[in-house]
């Protein structure tokens, strides 16, 4: 069976006690050579996955913080063609699965053919692709068809139970659980019925469920991990690696150790 | 690009690309919209305002200077620069609105490039006691000064967005990002027939009321169809409004004319059927001005309605089958348009109509005296006196 790397990950994850924690960066704010540096430190310091985000001219779905690490990386000149160069010249160092998080547009440009090979070539072992929802997915999954590369699905709060299950039952690598109505970013609190809304995204997925969007302290990481079985962390790692911050970042990646109840 | 399943699709073009939180909100809309198509109330409600509110049906004005000023065709012009609020605009903006209370929906977003979707926008939402937030780019308000001041005085709140080049693309953005973390109670009134489904379709039907109404004016008074018409093109919305009726109407030809700002060859344009690449923007597969790394690129247009780096689904498509030829027109040549039709006629166009104007002229030129030309004037000049007043060095 395909698209088992980034879910193996996860499990594995899991079965050590942890719950998988899946930073995302975007590649390329403060420099292109930044990339390789900070995925070995995020590999080192216990990431089960690794989100690289490929900045974009129309970042809808990203809130302030991407959006300004994105023109940071723009202003860098750096482009999709040049982060899966990048990655590729670096892959046998890399343990854990990479999955790049771009929107749909830079991937047409690239072709959907090339896309796929060049992410087999350097170590990508998923994509999540914001503005390709369900209905729209028969595109790329097509391109992706006997790879290992998982097209990972977001499913929101505003999602009915019939389209979750839909989502559910299409899903590959993992679900990614979008914890608000909104856009990335931090936040201080979440929507009651979100332990309901995760409690039945879990039931209907045989992928592991991730959650995301908002989750920006070790507490967050802590409680919303408790629902699912990890988290991914945004905005809180792209600002901590501007800054210059490791430390927050090894504190948050901590704080998702030894979460998962022993039985 | 492979055909997917979605509804929505003009062709290849069109389709919902839009983050999942926003999926269930289109296909409320769908179903709203739907539900009120078969309701008599609601376009019964929706004609009223039109007349009543807004002022139609529009008059289609013989243009007899402009026609002896050209030598050929026989030019009419579809005046929806007589509408309220000044422009075509509003007939969506009405009608969407309606749709939000229809859907319980309180609050309204728009985005506004011109200002002119704006003003409607918020005039719609000041008669229906609906909440107003318009997003517009922060050149687009210097461009557009006294608009902004016009959809405060209706009540509504102006966002300025400095993002990217501050025009519509990013005034789009934004408003979208303000949907998605809004909504549950939150309708986007789409200015333009652009966007995922179903705004294209939707945007379409509610401005189809300017070639319906053509179409039966120009039998009153010809007692045939044009042979031509031409409307300015930027999302698309007047245009497509005016084509729509028509386009099983085989021996009438349509015209789209893009903005060709500072020329194509500049690349300082908004031409974006001119420009040949596809691609997604906002929700919809179309053709978009973008460079080799998939980038969406800025438009340049001096007239800041058409300046958008893209074109609705369904003109994609209309381009694709040759139903409806397009053509472009220089910032210089659209202010020579607009400056013949205030002279000739007595009607100050805007900016984006002036495109279509210039054009048509030149068409009508290379027509016979007793074919027919119908130029849809999308909207009044009065916002644009400034700007040309400017370009034209305090010339007229």
């Amino acid at each position: 069976m395909t698209k088992q790397k980034v879910m193996q990950a996860i499990l594995q994850c899991n079965e050590r006690g942890d719950k998988a924690f899946v930073p995302y960066i975007m590649a390329g704010d403060g420099g292109l050579q930044t990339l390789k540096k900070n995925i070995l430190f995020l590999q080192e310091a216990g990431a089960a996955a690794i989100e690289v985000g490929i900045p974009f001219s129309d970042p809808v779905a990203d809130g302030e913080v991407i959006q300004q690490a994105g023109e940071r990386a723009l202003t860098e000149g750096v482009t999709l063609r040049k982060v899966m160069a990048e990655l590729a010249s670096f892959k046998e160092e890399v343990t854990v699965p990479l999955v790049i998080m771009t929107y749909l547009n830079p991937i047409l440009s690239y072709g959907l053919q090339a896309m796929a090979a060049d992410c087999e070539n350097s170590g990508v072992y998923g994509l999540i692709v914001p503005d390709l929802p369900l209905e729209e997915s028969g595109l790329l999954k097509s391109a992706l068809e006997g790879t290992d590369i998982a097209l990972i699905q977001l499913v929101s709060l505003t999602s009915p139970a019939e389209r979750i299950n839909a989502i559910a039952e299409a899903a590959e690598g993992f679900i990614y659980a979008v914890t608000v109505n909104g856009i990335t970013g931090v936040r201080d609190s979440f929507t009651e019925g979100l332990e309901d809304h995760l409690e039945r995204l879990k039931a209907a997925s045989s992928v592991p469920v991730l959650a995301g969007f908002g989750i920006s302290t070790p507490e967050h990481v802590r409680s919303l991990g408790a629902l699912a079985d990890g988290v991914i962390v945004g905005s809180a790692i792209v600002s901590a690696f501007h800054e210059g911050d490791l430390p927050t970042i090894r504190t948050l990646i901590d704080a998702s150790k030894n979460q998962v109840s022993q039985i | 690009m492979q055909k997917t399943e979605t509804k929505g699709r003009y062709g290849k073009f069109g389709g919902q690309f839009v983050p999942e939180t926003l999926m269930t909100a289109l296909q409320e809309l769908e179903t709203a919209y739907e539900e009120a198509q078969q309701d008599p109330a609601f376009s019964e409600e929706l004609n009223g305002y039109l007349k009543d509110f807004v002022g139609r049906e529009t008059p289609l004005f013989f243009a007899e200077h402009l026609t002896k000023h050209a030598g050929g065709a026989k030019i009419y012009l579809k005046r929806e620069d007589l509408n309220h609020t000044g422009a075509h605009k509003i007939n969506n903006s009405l009608g969407q609105a309606l749709l939000a209370i229809r859907m319980g929906k309180k609050k309204i977003v728009a985005e506004t490039g011109a200002g002119q979707h704006g003003v409607a926008t918020a005039t719609a939402c000041a008669l229906l006691g609906l909440e107003c937030v318009v997003f517009m780019g922060k050149e687009d308000i210097r461009r557009q000064e006294l608009n902004v001041f016009r959809m405060e005085l209706l009540g509504a709140s102006v966002v300025s967005v400095d993002k990217g080049a501050g025009t519509l693309k990013d005034a789009v953005n934004e408003a979208l990002r303000y949907w998605v973390s809004n909504v549950e109670d939150t309708h986007y009134i789409l200015g333009s027939a652009l966007g995922p489904h179903p705004f294209p379709q939707i945007v379409r039907d509610f401005q189809c009321v300017i070639g319906n109404e053509t179409k039966q004016q120009i039998m009153e008074k010809e007692n045939r169809l044009p042979d031509a018409v031409v409307a300015c093109i930027g999302g698309g919305s007047n245009a497509i409004g005016m084509f729509h009726p028509f386009v099983d109407d085989e021996d009438v030809k349509l015209y789209g004319v893009e903005a060709a700002g500072s020329g194509i060859s500049t690349g300082k344009h908004a031409a974006a059927i001119a420009g040949k690449q596809e691609g997604v923007l906002h929700g919809a597969y179309m053709y978009v001005l973008q460079d080799e790394d998939g980038f969406i690129q800025e438009a340049h247009s001096i007239s800041a309605g058409l300046d958008y780096p893209a074109v609705g689904p369904e003109h994609c498509h209309l381009h694709d089958i040759d139903r409806v030829q397009y053509d472009s027109v220089t910032d210089q040549q659209a202010l020579e348009g607009l400056q013949l039709l205030s002279r000739v006629e007595g009607i100050i166009p805007a900016l984006e109509s002036a495109h279509a104007v210039y054009y048509s002229v030149q068409l009508a030129k290379k027509m016979k005296e007793e074919e027919i030309l119908v130029i849809c004037l999308s909207g009044r000049g009065d916002k644009d006196v400034q700007t040309v007043r400017d370009a034209l060095g305090g010339q007229a």
